[in-house]
């Protein structure tokens, strides 16, 4: 529903983005990370017409957003960087607002609001001025904003921002509920987010696209895919490092100290390949003091550091 | 025609949300009832008609309307609803259009009150009732102009001071075109053709030509497509601006 081919934008020599093609279809939640100032915004703000692209195309569910914005953009929910408002209107005003704009009047516009206000929990501060709410209902009143007219695209940047983790459960719901029937982007920083509700997950880094897989194959690329995890009395780490080490598997153990004269061992495999089971039957068979025993599933924040660039360093590029 | 309403109508609703429709109101009417007054001397020229009240008109819309002109779109960049407002379907003419009548509604209402000048001349005298109206008609018209310019020079930046500044000049400029201070710096050397064009694209001839009693269609146009004119620029510095 959602084609982005070759999209590109130019801020003066800056390339903020460089040819990005992404293709997203109905049922799909797409994570959009990377590293601040990569991208992931202006690329948004392209794919909603809200800024031109320097070089390429996006279309949504079929009309051009260039050359057919207005119908583009009725299917379009959008939820800009920091959930923009009215900050002198109350929510139930710049709700109605919104599906005025949106072609719902009177019993409709009514019921739209409602159903929005709803979804989003805002029905405790709905008639004070949206400058006077939180940051958390402030957050939800962009996204009910979004939502109102049920579209058939969602594009949210960072939904979840500044919202305490009761809130985030919420949001998190409320976006895995709508899932099944749109096409979604969502960027984010969390990465904890992208397990949690992406089906998809794209990094990006100056611009371009540096990584596109389920969050399962991303997992998979890290260090600790598969690894293993012990934790054993400080008197035994020798001992049990050299065992491990006999397991054809294993490429490497690293040691870390734990609570109360304990020794976290973690063994790397070879090749991504599994240990758990030969580890647990070595405990096992050895009678190990093992405390904790897990397979780990992979770290997103390693692989996510291992791909991108540090922000100090790309300016320092950009600007030789 | 459909978009311009909603557009309008929270543009229109922001101004009684907060205190600025009250402030603005209040000072016009002090303005106006003090030049007209106490430096007009109404009472003492010893006339019943308008002609010092609509004479000051030109000078505090000089001051008054880009104030109102610099938050219309400075204050969306700002505040960062621009990228909401630009991301609805609603086509930019929309937009510009909704966003200036509301404004414009605006200065009307303020424009309005100022009845009850109108009222006192009545009572004083016998006054030309229909240079009366001809004149308000101008006034709203000029107020256009004025707010039309200020919306365009509101639309290039995020900063509400510059655009002030830079209106309150830019409309100083068209309000005086026609007078010595303007004219004299190209009499020397400009052809005649382009010192009256010059001298055509003052507000002030326009207006007093209007504040005479007569309604000609060609001030009436003047001010439409001078109107016109700087809603194009605003729409054309909006798309310039998303090109980036």
């Amino acid at each position: 529903m959602i084609e982005i081919e070759g999209l590109t934008k130019h801020f003066g020599a800056v390339a903020a983005v460089a040819g990005i093609d992404l293709k997203v279809g109905k049922g799909e939640v797409l994570g959009f990370l990377g590293p601040n100032g990569a991208g992931k915004s202006t690329t948004m703000k392209m794919v909603t017409g809200f800024l031109a692209p320097t070089e390429g195309r996006v279309s949504v569910c079929g009309h051009d957003i260039e050359t057919d914005t207005i119908a583009a953009q009725r299917s379009i929910g959008y939820l800009p960087e920091g959930a923009p408002a009215y900050g002198d209107m109350t929510p139930r005003q710049f709700l109605a607002f919104i599906a005025r704009v949106r072609g719902f009047e009177g019993a409709a516009n009514k019921a739209r609001v409602e159903a929005a206000v709803a979804k989003t929990d805002l029905d405790p501060v709905l008639d004070q001025p949206i400058d006077t709410l939180s940051k958390g209902f402030k957050r939800r009143v962009g996204l009910a904003q979004a939502i109102l007219h049920d579209p058939p695209v969602l594009i949210m940047d960072e939904p979840t921002d500044g919202l305490d983790p009761n809130q985030k459960h919420s949001v998190r719901e409320l976006i895995r509920a709508m899932a099944r029937e749109k096409a979604i982007i969502v960027s984010t920083h969390l990465l904890e987010e992208v397990e949690a509700i992406c089906t998809r997950a794209v990094i990006i880094d100056r611009g371009r696209v540096v990584a596109d897989g389920t969050p399962a194959q991303l997992l998979a690329r890290s260090r600790h895919h598969n690894a293993v995890t012990l934790t054993v009395p400080a008197q035994d780490a020798a001992n049990i490092t050299t065992k491990l080490r006999t397991i054809a598997a294993v490429a490497t153990v690293e040691q870390a100290p734990g609570d109360g004269g304990t020794v976290q061992l973690t063994a790397f495999p070879k090749g991504g390949a599994l240990l758990i089971e030969d580890v647990g039957r070595m405990a096992a068979d050895d009678e190990w003091k093992v405390q904790e025993l897990y397979a780990e599933p992979g770290r997103l924040d390693e692989v996510f550091r291992a791909i991108t660039t540090h922000d100090a360093a790309r300016a320092r590029e950009a600007r030789a | 025609m459909n978009s311009v309403w909603p557009i309008f109508r929270r543009e229109f609703a922001t101004y009684f949300a907060t205190p600025l429709a009250y402030v603005f109101i209040v000072i016009f009417l002090f303005a106006m009832g003090a030049f007209t007054f106490y430096i007009g001397n109404f009472y003492q020229n010893g006339v019943a008609d308008l002609t010092v009240f609509f004479g000051y008109h030109p000078w505090l819309y000089l001051f008054l309307v880009p104030a109102i002109a610099m938050r219309l779109w400075a204050e969306e960049r700002r505040t960062g609803t621009m990228e909401l407002l630009m991301t609805l379907p609603v086509p930019l003419w929309a937009t510009v259009v909704g966003k200036f009548l509301a404004a414009w509604a605006f200065t009307g209402i303020a424009l309005a009150l100022t009845f009850p000048i109108w009222l006192t001349v009545n009572f004083l005298g016998s006054p030309d009732n229909g240079v009366i109206l001809a004149s308000y008609i101008g006034s709203f018209l000029m107020a256009g102009g004025y707010l039309a310019i200020g919306a365009a020079i509101s639309a290039m930046t995020s900063n509400q001071v510059i655009a002030f500044v830079v209106s309150v000049v830019v409309c100083f400029l068209f309000t005086v075109s026609g007078a010595p201070l303007v004219l004299d710096f190209f009499r020397d050397w400009a052809p005649l053709l382009l010192i009256n064009t010059i001298a055509s694209f003052s507000f002030l001839t326009h207006f007093s030509a209007i504040t005479a009693g007569v309604i000609d269609l060609r001030d009436v146009i003047y001010f439409v497509s001078l109107i016109a004119l700087f809603l194009l620029v605003n729409i054309v510095v909006i798309d310039l601006k998303r090109t980036g």
